[in-house]
Formats: C-alpha cells, structure tokens, sequence
C-alpha cells in the first residue's frame, strides 16, 4: 500500500513539500518503484538502440541544439512571426504574462461559443497552469483523451513522467480504475482490453464534443504551423473533429523554419518513446477550408519563461523539446519516481525548470535532488547541460539564502566561511590539520571508517562512511622523505 | 491599445527583448551535418521501407498501375470490407466493381462523421514515403481527402508509388508543400501506456494496407 495512497497528490511547486521529504515517502512504495524502474529499463533499452542505428545522431543533436538556441536568441521576431502566418491562414492569437490570465482567455472563447465540455490532448502545458481544475470550478467539464491522462483524471491521481504520465500504474491498478470508473466489473487487465475500453468511452465524446483544448511540440514561425505529435490518434481527433480548437502552447515552442522539423522529428521521437518515428505527426496552420475546425486560437503563454530567458546560463533550458529522455536516464528519478518532484515537469528537466519558473522562490530543494552524474546531458536530444543549470542553481539557492539575516547565525554558512579561511592560507591549513588529528585521537582509533559523526556533520555519515585523517599527510611525508 | 495600459503581448515581447539584449549571440547558421540524402540504391529503399511498415504490421503489396483496381478489390474482399470511403479525387479506375464506394464529395457534400464512423474502411493515395521510419505523409490533395477521412474508418488502404518513397526524414520535407496540411503516419495507430506494451488501434485506424505502385 503506497504511504500517500488515499491522499490526493497534488503538483503545485508552491506547496510541495522539500524533495527529500516527498520522496522518502514515495521509496517506501515498492509497486511504485517497480512500476517506474520497468517503464524507464524499457524506454531506455528501446532508446538506446535505435540511437546506436544513426551514424549521424550527435550531428542531428548538433542541430537541434542550434535551432533551438537560434529560436531563443530572436524569440520576440519569430512569435511575431508565427503570430502573422497563423493569422493569415485564419488563426486567432492570444498572449497570456501569466497562468491566470491563460486561463482566463480560455474561458471567455468557451463561454462565447457556450462551451460546457471540451475535449482535450495531453498538454504538459495545460497541466502546468491548472487549466482543468480551473474550468471544473466554472462549470465546464474538460475531459483528457490521452489514454495515460485518462487513467490520470478517472484515477484521480497526478503526472509523474512528461511522456508516459501514468507509468507509475501498472495493469492491474489501471483495470481497477477502469471497471469502477466506467462500469465495466468484468473488465480483464490485458492491457489490449484495457485499450479497447478506452476507445469504446471516448469514440462517443470524440464525436459529440465540439471544442477541443490542446498544446502544442513545435509552432512554426515560417508558416504559421501547430505541430503535434501523438501516439493513438486521440491527437487527431480532437484536431479535427470540433468546431472550436484551442492550443496553449508556452512562447519558447516556436522554431524558426518548417524544414528544421525534418531534424527534430527525427531526435523527438528516438529520444522520447524510443521508436523510428511515432505513429502520428500533425503540422498545419490556422484554419484549413473545409477540413477540420472552422475556429482555431492559439494562445501563446509566458509564465515565468521570460524570467529564465534572463538568466545567461539558466536560459537553455527553454531549449527542452520535452522528450523525458533525462527521466529515464536519472539515477535519482529512476528510484524516486516524478511525484516528489512536486510538479508537472519532474526529473533532471523539473529539477531545473520549475525552481526557475517559481523564481526560485519556490522548489529550493530540487536543484540537489541530483548526483550530476550526467547522463541527463549525454542523452538530449538538444545538448542541454543539465548539470551545468543545476550547479548554477544551487549557487542561487545559496546566494539567496545569504541575503537573510538569519544566514549569520547558519552552521553551514558558519562552517563554510572558517573552511574558507583555513583554505587560503597554507599555515592555517597545516595547523587545523595538525589540530583534527589531536582532537581525532581522543575519539578514534586505528583504521576503522566513521560510521557516526556528531551534529551537523553527521548529515554525511548519514548515507556514507568516511575514512578517518590519515597519521601523517602528504606533505609531511614528502618532507621526512627529502631529510633522509 | 491605448498608452496607458499595456496589453500582455506587449509585455511579453518587451520582456523577452531586454532579456536578449544581454544574451543573446548573432544569428549562427544551422551546422546540417547530419544525412540529408540517400547513401543507397532505389530497390535497397524499396526493400527497407516494405520491412519497416511489416515491423508495424502493416501489410504491403507491388503492384503494376495497372493492376491496382484487381488488387484492391481482392484484397477487401478477402477481408470481408465491402462499403469504402474514397476521397473525390481519387482515379476511377482504381476503384473496380463489386465493392460499395463511398465517395467523399467536396464543398459541402462530404460525409458526414457517422458515416464515415460506420464504413468498412477507406482508400487513398499518398504524398511520400520515408524508408528509414516507415512512414508515410499525406497532404490532404484530392486524392488524399481530407484529415478526418483517413481517421474514422477502422481500415486504411494506401497506394503509393515507388517513386515517392525516399530514403531519409529530410529528403521527404524537400518534397513537402509548407502551405498544406501534413499528416504523418507511422504504422497503425498505437499506445504504450500500459506498462510500455506496444497495444495496436487505440483511436486511428487499426489495420494498414499499402499498395507499391513498380512500374
């Protein structure tokens, strides 16, 4: 039984608790763990290989890496852009500073086209601002097509993987949720059954709802294009069947040209699910006569995406092409699972985004929740140095907490600031190491590793032993040695 | 807009302009390094581009131009797929008798979603065809119709021809129309959802045929 089960798990940064604390409840679910280290092994196993198949892959990395940072560098020329072909095709644009006024626009097109339900793709994006929860408070039921996102909202539960939401549940947890949700007590967990269920409840919504609610992978400044890339075809639907199509889509999504897809479309898929290409890309602009939506609005969000473009070094991480390829190759989250990151976007790519759309207000703790070993950087697709945003973060954290007064009175800035004097003059060092060795003596013998310190430092000994100092140093040796 | 108050697209673009003006680099041309045209001979991408779409479980047939009505019809047959939706544009003469064809006129005589949900399956023809992924791109032309026809029916039968299938992604967006629609599909519709197995047909349609038109 997980420790949090019963309780709903809720993915607001601003009242999550530290990661540490969240995720030592979640390690103690081992149906948990065992979900997620099955799903990351596959996705990776799959991945690997089809990446080892590209003689050409870190040149597409390369590429990747430079379209998006072109994109960034001339962000406000191509949302214009964007803004004047998706126009011209047809297209309606909405710019939202913020989640709240995001949500806003949404409700007034569906309250002037007296919208009750709206069907929707999965969209981190819609996830991160509470589109849902805010729609359900105003009477309009938002229902998710994605078979993960379904499990998710019938199983009122939350995201823990930007790609495979629901990898968390397995086969029998998402029968359970089926049978008592849809009425189905005959239901069998034969995850083929379990689909067919899914396409029987939401055939009848695909064609009865007419306004759908997407995000967006790519909006194309050349040509006005929404990109959307799928698996099942809900994308599709949803895509063409209504009359009113909505995409909240956040302002760093835009690439330049339509031909830079031709790179993209080929790390995307590889790095994320680990296939050839995924079952279903749809590009287009605006409205398309006589095919699809005869209303289409794009609203473009910021949120604090501007904030992290200031930041010279935190502002690569709006190169992400949200692929969760970093996920899957996280030692930390492959034990820990994405809800203690306390937000939509968990593992290395949370780790660094959400403290940086908090302001670094909140979320303080994610920055440590890793052990920058750097797989994360070896496998995007667009080379963001993960652990390079995590470092600098964790300098900000710090600095931040400095500016308190009550930073006078912290052990660990206290300690620091004696390591750094003690550091900087080669007397003080010998002495202090003369002076532990003393102190040592009274407490410690022989070669036996500490298992328990005291105080602060035991923080350490926590999780690691450490070896005790050694009877004579380097240096000391090497002077002996020049006597002799 | 009057000067007082500043609309949040203003807000945003200003803000993202201050916030380059420190960091941002001059524009740098894309380093495209990567294979951009084909390293192999036309049968080798024939021959990898049938094996993909089988790895799908996609069934794939060459046939002669003038074979096509023959094969398609023998094959609904055999699948027991007797009314199929065809896009206005496509040839007569692929479509041969003894199948119910259901055409999906333009300009306000199209079929109407519930027919469309209720047909045995539907036959279009193609854009292009990329060997490396198995993927096959539709631009949504007369002989392609439009999105939602290929997305109800359960069933989809494919004519491409082979002169339409490149190796590689890049040598298909070349010959792809920026202005129109595009739709690429990989394999039947599919999810992974459930504990990462691959399960085939969750809302698209769940049976692919291709036709490989060899002249």
């Amino acid at each position: 039984m997980s420790p949090r089960a019963g309780q709903l798990v809720q993915l607001n940064p601003k009242t999550a608790p530290p990661f540490p604390e969240a995720a030592k409840a979640d390690l103690r679910d081992t149906q948990l763990r065992r979900n997620v280290a099955r799903a990351t092994d596959t996705i990776q196993r799959k991945r690997g290989a089809l990446v080892a198949e590209k003689t050409d892959w870190q040149a597409l990395r390369d590429a990747g890496a430079a379209i998006r940072h072109e994109a960034l560098a001339n962000l406000d020329r191509y949302l214009l852009q964007f803004e004047e072909s998706f126009q011209a095709a047809g297209g309606t644009v909405h710019w939202a500073a913020n989640a709240a006024e995001a949500n806003r626009i949404v409700l007034g097109i569906l309250r002037e086209r007296d919208a009750r339900e709206v069907i929707k793709i999965k969209s981190m994006t819609t996830a991160e601002i509470g589109l849902n929860e805010f729609l359900e408070q105003h009477n309009v039921a938002a229902y998710e097509t994605d078979l993960a996102e379904l499990i998710l909202q019938l199983g009122k539960d939350q995201p823990s993987h930007i790609v495979v939401p629901a990898l968390h549940k397995n086969r029998q947890q998402v029968r359970d949720i089926f049978a008592r949700t849809m009425g189905l007590p005959e239901l069998s967990d034969d995850p083929e059954a379990l689909t067919a269920a899914a396409r029987q409840y939401l055939r009848e919504k695909f064609l009865r709802v007419k306004t759908a609610i997407c995000g967006a992978n790519f909006l194309i400044a050349e040509t006005g294009a929404v990109t959307i890339v799928e698996s099942e075809g809900n994308g599709r639907m949803c895509l063409t069947l209504p009359e009113t199509l909505i995409a909240v889509v956040g302002i760093e999504k835009v690439i330049p040209r339509f031909a830079d897809l031709e790179v993209l479309l080929q790390t995307l898929p590889r790095s994320a699910t680990g296939e050839r290409m995924n079952p279903y890309n749809s590009i287009w602009s605006g409205v398309v006569p006589g095919d699809g939506p005869k209303d289409m609005h794009v609203v473009l969000l910021d949120n604090g995406r501007t904030r992290v473009l200031r930041d010279a070094i935190g502002r690569q991480t709006l190169q992400c092409i949200r692929c969760g390829a970093c996920q899957n190759a996280c030692p930390v989250y492959r034990q820990s699972g994405g809800h203690a990151y306390g937000s939509v976007y968990a593992g290395p790519i949370g780790a660094i985004l959400t403290p940086q759309l908090e302001d670094m207000r909140h979320a303080q703790s994610l920055p440590f929740a890793s052990s920058l070993c750097g797989a994360c950087y070896e496998v995007c697709p667009v080379k963001i140095n993960i652990p390079e945003v995590l470092v600098h973060l964790r300098s900000r954290v710090v600095d931040r907490g400095r500016r308190k007064l009550s930073s006078l009175f912290d052990q660990e800035r206290a300690g620091m600031m004696m390591m750094a004097a003690i550091f900087a003059n080669r007397r003080r060092y010998e002495a202090a190491q003369r002076l532990a060795r003393t102190g040592q003596s009274t407490i410690h013998h022989g070669d036996a590793w500490y298992h328990w310190l005291p105080g602060m430092a035991g923080r350490w000994t926590e999780t690691r032993d450490l070896a005790p100092l050694p009877q004579q140093t380097f240096r000391e040796w090497w002077q002996q040695r020049g006597q002799q | 807009m009057n000067g007082a108050v500043k609309s949040s697209r203003e807000r945003v673009l200003e803000r993202i302009r201050k916030a380059n003006l420190k960091a941002a680099a001059p524009q740098e041309s894309i380093p495209r390094d990567y294979d951009r045209t084909s390293s192999q001979t036309v049968d080798r991408t024939l021959a990898l581009f049938e094996e993909r779409l089988r790895d799908y479980d996609a069934r794939i047939f060459a046939v002669r131009r003038e074979e096509i009505a023959a094969k398609a019809a023998e094959i609904l047959n055999a699948g027991n797929r007797r009314r199929i939706a065809v896009p206005a544009g496509l040839p007569a003469a692929w479509r041969a008798a003894g199948v119910e064809w259901i055409i999906d006129e333009t300009a306000n005589h199209e079929l109407s979603f519930d027919v469309l949900n209720d047909v045995d399956g539907v036959m279009t023809a193609a854009t292009a065809g990329v060997a490396v992924s198995g993927s096959i791109v539709l631009q949504h032309g007369p002989t392609e119709g439009r999105r939602v026809l290929t997305l109800l029916p359960d069933y989809h039968l494919c004519v491409i021809e082979a002169g339409q299938v490149v190796e590689t992604l890049p040598e298909a967006f070349a010959r792809l129309d920026p202005t129109r629609p595009v739709t690429f599909f990989s394999g039947p519709s599919a999810t992974a959802d459930i504990e990462m197995t691959r399960i085939k047909g969750v809302h698209g349609p769940r049976f692919l045929d291709v036709l490989l038109i060899q002249d």
